[in-house]
């Protein structure tokens, strides 16, 4: 079952606030990969995530995460979600937001220690998050994501505003629980993430560009970087 | 639903007051404070006791309502919601963990009002206390649940503000405060008939001037906590994991 996609999107398609913003996405994300969802601001990569974890209304075209269609009660254990504005409560300190989702979870309270460590914010564990620096709030609101066991997570620009050295670190961690089985669905509006990936989605309004692996989008377009490579996708597209 | 994460949904807000000091001091002693001002713009026991039974459902009502719509439209329009409604959480868990968050902030919100109406103000009750202090506890928590359901309807905290006028003051003024509700024209005593603010208002004169327990005095008691129920169940219907 090591080759089995663990998402399934087939001829997606999505309104909001009148507009299509998904014309007929289709795409699989094999288990136990990182896959880098890319494309510039607007062009629908939240709202592709949000149709995976099940939170978004579709007009058309099915989803399958798990072997399960997105939304459905059985999975909502099994996915662990990084909204791109953090989802965590200001009010509170990092480790009481933790333990909060712990419960709701039911996962084991020992998960708040590790998520902690696995974000790089010890420390940090009983500062109030409203006081918390832009990328440390995200991490928090990442390590939510990691609590439990999720089989899937789906984290939307988890490395906006972190200094390069942690943005490295994170990477390190999501290519780790990868190597675990995990499977990563992860966004970016900046191509030099695109590298770390196994897999990319490019997107650019609304619609999929490719859906290969970075070396072969290099090979398929004759280029020297992935930024080129997206360059030549969107005026092969243009042209056609 | 799922008496775990439900508890852990009011413990998670109870802690967020914590952190949030003024607000907690607000809500405890502002039906007070406002009962004290009446006190003495009445300026005698005698008109106070009248008035004061229909004060002590009316000021945790209203507060109650203002602090929880706003509270709640925090969690709808901050992306909390949206990642709790991808966890296994009830919709009922979080509604009902917001009840009984808030329901503990009103009972500590009646206590206080209650204890100084009665030994300080002057307020003189012919049946008991402990009911007096039920009964605005549940009128109370009506607050709470329309400002859950309020919330719904609201896209910024500047209109939840606004549902105050809609929610609550036309239930203030038709409750038998300002004038018996025997005595107003068909179509008013008619809505006031409708409004649950008017059954707990009649539940609390009839305790403060009688200790008899009646048929009556339970079926309003029932009226108010059903409304609630109903209320925080609209609430429910109104939140949706999927949204566009
Ligand atoms: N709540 C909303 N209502 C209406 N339109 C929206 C809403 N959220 C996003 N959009 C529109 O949908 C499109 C895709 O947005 P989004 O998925 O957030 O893009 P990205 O995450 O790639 O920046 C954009 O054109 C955006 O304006
Ligand atoms: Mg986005």
């Amino acid at each position: 079952m090591t080759s089995s996609a663990a998402v399934e999107v087939k001829g997606l398609r999505v309104h909001r606030g009148g507009r299509l913003v998904l014309r007929d996405v289709s795409c699989t994300i094999p288990q136990g990969s990182v896959t880098g969802l890319l494309g510039p601001s607007g062009c629908g990569k939240t709202t592709l995530m949000r149709a995976v974890v099940g939170v978004q209304i579709v007009s058309g075209g099915s989803v399958s995460v798990l072997g399960a269609p997105a939304g459905s009660p059985g999975l909502r254990n099994r996915i662990g979600y990084a909204t791109q504005n953090p989802s965590v409560y200001g009010d509170l300190t990092v480790a009481e937001n933790l333990r909060y989702f712990c419960a709701v979870l039911r996962a084991p309270r020992s998960d708040v220690a590790r998520v902690v460590d696995e974000v790089g914010l010890g420390g940090h564990e009983g500062q109030l998050v409203s006081s918390l620096s832009g990328g440390e709030l995200s991490r928090t609101s990442l390590a939510v994501a990691l609590l439990g066991t999720p089989e899937l997570l789906v984290l939307d620009e988890p490395t906006v505003g972190l200094d390069p050295l942690l943005r490295d670190e994170l990477w390190t961690l999501f290519r780790t629980l990868a190597s675990r089985g995990v499977t990563l669905l992860v966004s970016s509006h900046v191509m030099d993430e695109a590298a770390r990936c196994e897999r990319l989605l490019l997107m650019r309004d609304g619609a999929l560009l490719a859906d290969d692996t970075p070396s072969a989008l290099l090979a398929q377009t004759g280029t020297g970087d992935l930024e080129q490579a997206f360059l030549s996708l969107v005026r092969e597209s243009e042209a056609a | 639903m799922n008496t775990t994460i439900l508890l852990a949904t009011a413990a998670r807000i109870l802690n967020q007051f914590r952190h949030d000091r003024r607000t907690v001091a607000l809500m405890v002693l502002m039906p007070s404070l406002l009962l004290i001002l009446l006190r003495f713009v009445f300026n005698s026991e005698a008109a106070f006791s009248r008035a004061a039974p229909a004060l002590l459902a009316v000021f945790p009502f209203a507060i109650m309502f203002i602090v929880t719509s706003i509270t709640t439209l925090r969690e709808r329009t901050t992306a909390t919601l949206e990642r709790l409604m991808t966890m296994p959480i009830a919709k009922l868990d979080l509604l009902f963990g917001y009840a009984l968050a808030f329901g503990v902030v009103a009972l500590v919100q009646v206590l206080v009002a209650v204890g100084v109406s009665l030994w300080w103000l002057g307020l003189s009750i012919g049946g008991s206390v402990w009911l007096l202090v039920v009964i605005a506890g549940l009128d109370a928590l009506l607050g709470t649940a329309l400002g859950l359901f309020a919330s719904a309807f609201a896209r910024t905290e500047f209109q939840a503000v606004q549902f105050m006028p809609l929610f609550v003051m036309p239930q203030v003024l038709l409750c038998g405060l300002f004038a018996p509700r025997e005595s107003m024209t068909p179509v008013l005593e008619w809505l006031s008939n409708v409004m649950p603010l008017s059954y707990a208002v009649d539940a609390l004169t009839a305790v403060t001037t009688s200790s008899d327990i009646t048929g009556e005095l339970l079926r309003n008691l029932v009226i108010v906590a059903a409304c609630g129920l109903l209320a925080l169940v609209l609430g429910a219907v109104t939140l949706r994991r999927r949204t566009p």
